[in-house]
């Protein structure tokens, strides 16, 4: 799990989740590119993080969009974002015994109820569901920390920008396999803005 | 042991490879070809051990080759590089892995020029500029302050012999020999050949 090095955070807010990650992807100590997607849109109001290993987040990435898309031919809908919890769930425990490398967060506004929805699993796909925040990657600790300091209930959603923001700017400047950059979803039942933030490139 | 460098300039991508075959302490062979030709506009660099190498470079343009009899068109480079992808993501959970490291160079309309990192893992990332090997650790620097988005051929190429040269210069392992090609819309060519004098 330390071989590339990542960071994934999600946060609930009033009405609206965000989920943020980091950008570099480097062999241990070696940085080899600053735009390295992690974080992945699974239908218009979900999105799904991954940490790990490079590869397994590529692969289980590809093999999460190909149920997401059979699921949404099948039932004429999307999946909502505890069901997609269940999925990845079941496609991360589908190889318990020679595992993906890889921690999902799964961040999402229920299209029906308009309720905002978090979760994290580990890497066979055992869930939680917390009501204010999951954090993945390297940084763990470090975003614990930052996320226990700064998360307040009821964020509106410029609030809950400027507060994930911090907390993992602040998380991966204190971890050496993360950072060069980092991009913030917010998602509001009515739309997602997506901002880059700009950090230390070291 | 081996260094694979790349670069992409605005309307080609340069990629350049080592030339030395070494087994153990021995060099046998100090003018191999780590290219290979996978389409018109389509080529790597690919480095490895045992024998994978080669073998993983004449799968890959075999079946880049029969995709384009089968499907009448070629793979351009990200479906290229995707397919390469797969196919190391599975070896390497399976019995015996390729054990490769690669550069994927290549043009084409829709992407304008590409480079691909791609390692034994199924790592892929698309890059303005990388390299494998320990000459990375001398070369990503270089290419840090000297690549700009819209570099020329020759701006490229003279960013390439620079990597080159201090390769040469402070790496203990001896590399004489190196191969430098360009990929653009007019194909894959040979650039250079900085051979050691017999």
């Amino acid at each position: 799990m330390e071989m590339n090095g990542s960071a994934v955070v999600a946060m609930v807010g009033k009405d609206c989740v965000a989920i943020a990650a980091d950008r570099r992807f480097g062999v241990q100590a070696q940085t080899v590119s600053c735009d390295f997607q992690k974080i992945f849109p699974m239908g218009d109001r979900v999105f799904v993080g991954l940490t790990g290993l490079a590869t397994d987040i590529i692969t289980v990435s590809q093999r999460l969009k190909f149920r997401s898309n059979i699921y949404k031919l099948k039932e004429h809908r999307e999946l909502s974002p505890k069901t997609l919890t269940a999925v990845i769930s079941n496609l991360l425990y589908e190889r318990r015994f020679g595992p993906y490398f890889c921690e999902p967060i799964v961040a999402g506004v229920d299209s029906t109820t308009g309720k905002p929805y978090i979760s994290g699993c580990d890497l066979i796909g055992c869930p939680v569901e917390p009501a204010d925040f999951v954090v993945a990657g390297t940084s763990t600790d470090q975003l614990f920390g930052m996320c226990e300091a700064v998360w307040k209930p009821d964020l509106a959603p410029e609030e809950l920008f400027e507060t994930i923001s911090q907390a993992i700017l602040s998380a991966v400047d204190r971890d050496a396999l993360a950072g060069w950059g980092a991009i913030v979803h917010i998602i509001e039942k009515d739309g997602v803005t997506t901002r880059t933030l700009k950090g230390r490139m070291d | 042991m081996e260094s694979l460098l790349g670069i992409t300039a605005n309307d080609c991508v340069i990629i350049a490879a080592d030339s030395t075959t070494a087994h153990s302490i021995s060099v046998m062979k100090h003018d191999q070809t780590k290219m290979h030709k996978l389409g018109d506009n389509l080529a790597m660099v690919i480095s490895g051990n045992a024998g994978d190498p080669a073998i993983f470079g004449d799968f890959m343009q075999k079946n880049l080759a029969l995709y384009k009899i089968k499907n009448q068109y070629a793979l351009g480079p990200h479906g290229a590089a995707h397919y390469i992808r797969r196919t190391l993501a599975e070896s390497i959970r399976s019995r015996r892995p390729y054990s490769v490291s690669l550069l994927l160079a290549g043009m084409s309309e829709d992407e304008g020029s590409a480079l691909y990192y791609m390692d034994y893992l199924g790592s892929l990332a698309k890059i303005p500029y990388g390299a494998h090997g320990y000459g990375a650790y001398f070369s990503l620097s270089i290419m840090d302050r000297l690549h700009k988005e819209d570099c020329s051929r020759d701006e490229a190429i003279a960013i390439i012999r620079e990597c080159i040269k201090e390769i040469q210069h402070r790496l203990i392992i001896n590399l004489p020999s190196f191969k430098i090609y360009a990929v653009s819309k007019d194909g894959v060519e040979e650039v250079e050949d900085l051979s050691m004098q017999e």
